[in-house]
């Protein structure tokens, strides 16, 4: 995740009063890969070292806006037009299966 | 189910070959959240 995003992150769950209860992190990217670090880096702090959130576990709740489980709360035809594409292109089940072990992570270290 | 995403303040991360930001966006407001941060990476 670039420094600019990590700080910025940082700033809005540090300073500006919400507790982790308030606070979702929503993901988009194609590649399960690529979200699982972006998702520990909001997590347990930034893997690579290099950016703000190095050593920082925010502990914030890490969703993929493709899992199954967000689906029932997105309006079918909003769902349609921004992710309709995706259902076919995507394991959506498996990044389900994933995001919900990252936050399982989460809360039995953190 | 209760839908615990209403209410919730989002911060967004979508990426240019992925799901992009405001797409991610429009369906967390639609679903009752409230994004406060969204951002499209783009990884080249």
């Amino acid at each position: 995740m670039d420094p600019e995003s990590q700080r910025n992150i940082k700033r809005i769950a540090e300073t500006e009063g919400l507790s982790k209860d308030q606070i979702i992190v929503v993901l988009g990217a194609s590649d399960i890969e690529g979200a699982e670090i972006s998702a520990e880096t909001v997590t347990f702090g930034d893997p690579s070292y290099t950016g703000p959130l190095a050593g920082v576990p925010l502990g914030l709740p890490v969703y993929h806006i493709l899992e199954p489980g967000l689906r029932q709360f997105i309006p079918g035809p909003v769902y349609e037009e921004h992710l309709g594409i995706w259902t076919t292109a995507a394991d959506t089940e498996e990044i389900g299966r994933r995001f919900k072990a990252i936050r399982e992570r989460v809360r039995s270290h953190l | 189910m209760e839908n615990w995403m209403r209410g919730k303040s989002a911060i967004v991360i979508g990426e240019r070959d992925g799901v992009q930001g405001p797409s991610i966006a429009q369906c967390v407001e639609a679903a009752g959240g409230k994004v406060v941060y969204a951002v499209t990476q783009c990884f080249v």
